[in-house]
Parts: C-alpha cells; sequence; structure tokens
C-alpha cells in the first residue's frame, strides 16, 4: 500500500523506442505524504508525466458537525483541523463571530493571541521544515527542528494545559491569562531560538546535498502563484510580497515593526528558507508584544456562554503558517451557526502540486510536496 | 495428591507443556523488548506520535522504533481519526505485517471516535470495528508518556501469550475476514429512507 504499480501501458517514444508509461500510487499511508495524501502518479521511467493528488482520507465533516454546535462549542473543532497550528483556526473562527456578534477584546488578550499566534508559526515551521529536511535525507535536521518545536509545546502547555489542542482563543478572550513568569521564559526561549536557527540554516540550507535536491525544483512563477490562489510562504517563496499581517492588518500588528522575507526563484529551497526567516520575524514580533503588552483582563465581562448574534453573516481571515486562513460564518439568530465554512491554505496550496511535479522525477515529488506543507485536517476539513 | 497427578495437572493448565513455558519467557521476553512499531498516524495524534520518538521522550530507549514499512513491525499504532475512505488502507496494512502482531489504539478517535462520536458522517467509531486492539490509550491527544506506557502495557500483555500451538489462534478468529468491511450503523441516527 504504499508504494505500488497500478499499471502499464506501452507508450511509443520520438525514438521509437517501447516505452512503458507506469500508473504509481504512492500513499494513502506513505511517509513522505505528510499526513494521509494518496498521490497517483503517471511516470515515464524515473520522471512524472502527470501527478493526481487525491484527498478526503481524513475528511471528517467539521464543516457541518459546527452547524450542530453552539458558537463557543465550535472553538475545540477548530483545534482540529489544521492540527499543527491550531492556534491560527482558533483565532480566525474567533474573529469572525466576534465580527458577527460586535464582541469587544480586552487589548491584553489581543496581544496573547497575537504572541501565541507567533508561536505557533515557528511552531509549525519547525515542523514543515524538518519533515520536508526528512523526505531529502536529513534526517538530523529533523531532530534539531523539532527539539525548537517541543519547547514551544512546553510553554504552551503552561499557558493552557494543552500540548496540542489548544482551545486557547475562546470568543470574547482567552481562556487564560499567562501565568508568573511565563514572559520570561519567551524572551529565553526566543533568544536561543535564534541561535538554533542560524544553526539549522547552516546545518541543512548551506548543506550541499540540500542544494542539489531542493534549488530548481518545483518552480512556481509569480503569475502562477496569484493566479492559483497561493498564499503564504508558497506565493512569498515565488517573490508575491502578499502578507495579511502587514498588507490588510488586523488585531494589534500594525503596532509592531517586522518585514515579510520573500524569495526570488519560487523553488523548493525559497520556500523552505522563507519559513526559515519568517521564524526570525516571529521573534521580533513576539519579544515586541511581550514588551508592549498592557495589564488587565482577558476576558470580556457578561459576555454570555450562548452567543446569539443577530442574523446575517461574517468573514475574517489571518494569515497562518501556511497562508491566507479564512472563515465564514453566517448566523440565523439562534445560538447555533447556520453554516461555518473555512478557506483552508493548504487546500489551495496542494493544488498547485501537479503542475510543479510534473517533469521532475519521483523522489522529487516528495521534496515539491514538502515544500507546499500542507496539513491534511485543514485540506480535508 | 500423588506427585504423578501434580505433574498432570500442572501439564494441563499449560498448553504446549512445561518445557515450552521457559522458551515461552525468553520469546516473550524478546518479543516485549524490540517491538517495532508501524505509525499509522492520521491526524492530531501523529504529532504526539512523532514527539515520543524524538529527545526528551526517547521512545528507543524501550525498543520501540518507528519503521513505515508494515512488514518490518510488530505493533501497529493507529494515531488519529479513522474515516471510512481510510478504513480499507488501514486493515490492508495490517493484513501486511507479520506474525505476531499488536495493535495500540491512541487516541479518542482511533478508540471510539472520540469527538467525531456522535454527529460526524464519515468517522469510523473506533479502530476496533475492524482490527484486534491490544491496548487502548485516552485522550485528545494523549501525551507521549501515555503511549510509552501503552508499550509497557502491550509488554506485560506479551510475558503471557505462548508460542505453542492454538494459543495465538484464538486472537485471529476474531478477526473479520480479508475485504469485509461492514461497519456498524451509527448511533443515533435514523435511516431516513426506512422511517420515511
Amino acid at each position: 500500500m504504499t508504494m505500488e504499480v497500478e499499471s502499464r501501458r506501452e507508450v511509443s517514444g520520438e525514438d521509437d523506442l517501447a516505452r512503458q508509461e507506469l500508473v504509481v500510487n504512492v500513499g494513502p499511508s506513505h511517509p513522505s505524504t505528510h499526513g494521509v495524501c494518496r498521490v497517483i502518479v503517471h511516470v515515464d521511467g524515473e520522471v512524472v508525466t502527470k501527478a493526481e493528488p487525491v484527498i478526503g482520507y481524513l475528511h471528517r465533516g467539521i464543516e457541518k458537525m459546527c452547524e450542530n454546535r453552539t458558537y463557543l462549542q465550535v472553538v475545540p473543532l477548530t483545534d482540529r483541523l489544521d492540527y499543527v497550528g491550531s492556534m491560527y483556526a482558533n483565532w480566525a473562527y474567533c474573529r469572525a463571530v466576534e465580527r458577527l456578534a460586535s464582541i469587544r477584546v480586552p487589548e491584553r488578550a489581543e496581544y496573547l493571541r497575537v504572541i501565541v499566534c507567533e508561536m505557533q508559526r515557528i511552531a509549525s515551521h519547525m515542523m514543515a521544515l524538518g519533515s520536508s529536511a526528512a523526505d531529502t535525507g536529513a534526517a538530523s535536521m529533523f531532530i534539531y527542528a523539532f527539539d525548537e518545536r517541543e519547547r514551544i509545546v512546553e510553554l504552551f502547555e503552561e499557558l493552557c494545559g494543552a500540548r496540542l489542542t489548544y482551545n486557547y482563543v475562546r470568543p470574547g478572550g482567552v481562556s487564560f491569562d499567562a501565568p508568573e513568569g511565563w514572559t520570561d521564559r519567551l524572551k529565553d526561549f526566543t533568544n536561543n531560538h535564534r541561535t538554533a536557527l542560524s544553526e539549522m540554516d547552516r546545518l541543512f540550507f548551506g548543506n550541499v546535498i540540500a542544494r542539489g535536491r531542493m534549488k530548481g525544483i518545483g518552480v512556481l512563477s509569480a503569475e502562477d502563484a496569484v493566479s492559483w490562489g497561493a498564499s503564504g510562504p508558497v506565493a512569498r517563496g515565488s517573490g508575491v510580497n502578499w502578507d495579511l499581517r502587514k498588507h490588510d492588518s488586523y488585531s494589534v500588528y500594525p503596532r509592531f515593526d517586522f518585514d515579510v522575507p520573500t524569495g526570488s526563484n519560487g523553488d523548493a529551497y525559497d520556500r523552505g528558507r522563507c519559513r526559515l526567516f519568517e521564524c526570525y520575524e516571529s521573534c521580533r514580533i513576539i519579544e515586541q508584544a511581550a514588551a508592549q503588552m498592557p495589564e488587565g483582563p482577558v476576558k470580556t465581562d457578561g459576555l454570555s456562554r450562548l452567543i446569539s448574534p443577530r442574523p446575517g453573516d461574517a468573514y475574517d481571515h489571518i494569515e497562518s503558517a501556511r497562508g491566507s486562513l479564512g472563515v465564514y460564518v453566517v448566523s440565523e439568530g439562534g445560538p447555533r451557526p447556520y453554516r461555518v465554512k473555512f478557506r483552508s491554505p493548504a487546500f489551495c496550496n496542494l493544488a498547485l502540486l501537479p503542475m510543479l511535479a510534473e517533469g521532475h522525477t519521483l523522489s522529487d515529488l516528495v521534496v515539491v510536496l514538502g515544500s507546499l506543507d500542507p496539513v491534511f485536517g485543514e485540506v480535508d476539513r | 495428591m500423588a506427585l504423578v497427578d501434580r505433574i498432570g495437572a500442572a501439564l494441563d493448565r499449560t498448553p504446549g507443556g512445561i518445557i515450552l513455558t521457559s522458551v515461552d519467557a525468553v520469546v516473550d521476553w524478546a518479543r516485549g523488548r524490540s517491538l517495532w512499531s508501524m505509525p499509522m498516524g492520521t491526524a492530531c495524534c501523529a504529532m504526539e506520535l512523532i514527539a515520543a520518538s524524538f529527545a526528551k521522550f526517547d521512545f528507543d530507549r524501550l525498543g520501540t522504533f518507528p519503521r513505515p514499512d508494515p512488514r518490518h513491525t510488530d505493533v501497529m499504532v493507529v494515531a488519529g481519526t479513522i474515516t471510512r475512505k481510510m478504513a480499507p488502507a488501514v486493515k490492508r496494512l495490517y493484513e501486511q505485517m507479520p506474525d505476531p502482531k499488536w495493535v495500540i489504539a491512541m487516541g479518542n478517535c482511533a478508540v471510539s471516535g472520540g469527538i467525531f462520536f456522535y454527529d460526524s458522517y464519515s468517522v469510523v467509531r473506533g479502530v476496533d470495528e475492524f482490527l484486534p486492539v491490544d491496548v487502548y490509550i485516552t485522550g485528545c491527544p494523549p501525551r507521549p508518556e501515555s503511549l510509552q506506557d501503552a508499550v509497557l502495557q502491550l509488554r506485560e500483555l506479551i510475558a503471557t501469550e505462548s508460542i505453542a500451538p492454538g494459543v495465538r489462534r484464538q486472537r485471529e478468529l476474531l478477526l473479520p475476514t480479508s475485504g469485509d468491511l461492514s461497519f456498524g450503523q451509527r448511533p443515533g441516527v435514523v435511516d431516513e429512507g426506512e422511517s420515511g
């Protein structure tokens, strides 16, 4: 089931040599498919002529389930969407509900949301860099990157008691205030993380094998990135300077000084490197936010547990680690949403796979897939 | 009771005889201490499965080492939600594993469907609908320590097993036949066509 030949077909080449076109099935359980993605690959020799991703192996019907839950009960479901970056779906959903029900959020809660989401961005990028490095054979990079992720998970555990599914951002604020000394430990983390990042940059991106495996693989032009709806590091690796934190700024992001790293070649190497540099920028944002964070409450007072917004709809989007994550909520006035729709960046980015993998070898397919960084909880929903 | 009768009674109690019990002890010791795992990580629990293998938790010290190929492995760790579309693939991977083999259901989704138990239309309510599960771990997701505890519990379970013929076969009889994946009716859902 991991990788097997589906069919063979004789094709005649231009040089009159008899050739066979193989149809190879990769997945749905394959160590390099990043979850449960199945790719049906047509290969001529070793060169991919066509790659079709087959999705739906993790379709759990979350959007439909949201219609049976109250507005507050939907938040734990959003955790399970993008399980590498749970905080983003929490926040995007809460922003849409807050817009719909006109809920004001205390300023300290906004700062805490920014801090946890930037930490989540580092954690998610560490996972993306580590697993795509493991796909190219650099297992040690995975261990270094996962070690950094583990430190963030420890801080999250201290903050809200969960290691993976946080349920931290709620409509009207966040669930808990930061414990005593947490911001100091956060500062220690960002200081150490910068050293670790430059170490990883030399270890992996400076390595001749990684350069050979990733440079020039899966080249995405800036025009294609825009027209296919790519976002996040996939679009920025192609030189599209588009970041919702900067260009459709939300929450308290306008108060922070940070840059948006972009690539120039649009290949797997640039996408990976973009993620690495974003981690530096996230460290900058975390430090500024921790220094500016005001005292005060972290939840809106007097907010009913049974939120019943007026009939209407609201859309809000934030910049997740994978790109522009949008949530559309429709209310009919009752305590349950009429419809919740998630615009998932991983789904749009995965659609690029057939175009990017074509013409590369089968072993480069996993590099392309790793550089797109899809999380299948979010793709299939 | 005469000594001969006592020996006879002991032989009845130990399937395969007295000689096999000491061989069993050695075999079970070896099997329980090098459980290579087939990481069947489909969703969130896969992250904790990875975390368990890396620094700080270090699964290797229990002899558990993840191998992506089912033919190299002894224990399948089902970590994550199994949907109806995924279930035949999981079952087929289980069938590719060589005997003896064990299954750990990691996380609420693999145990019972978890958060998706009541109103999801596509999730299998627990991996034990089509696999014989040995150890269940609850949690959404469970901590890596829980997974390590599950391996220690599995080790105790293996210590009670025997290589005698007929002992392991009883477990295999519980397995559904290949290709038979008829899942039970979802709880609390009335078939609209019939009630019509």
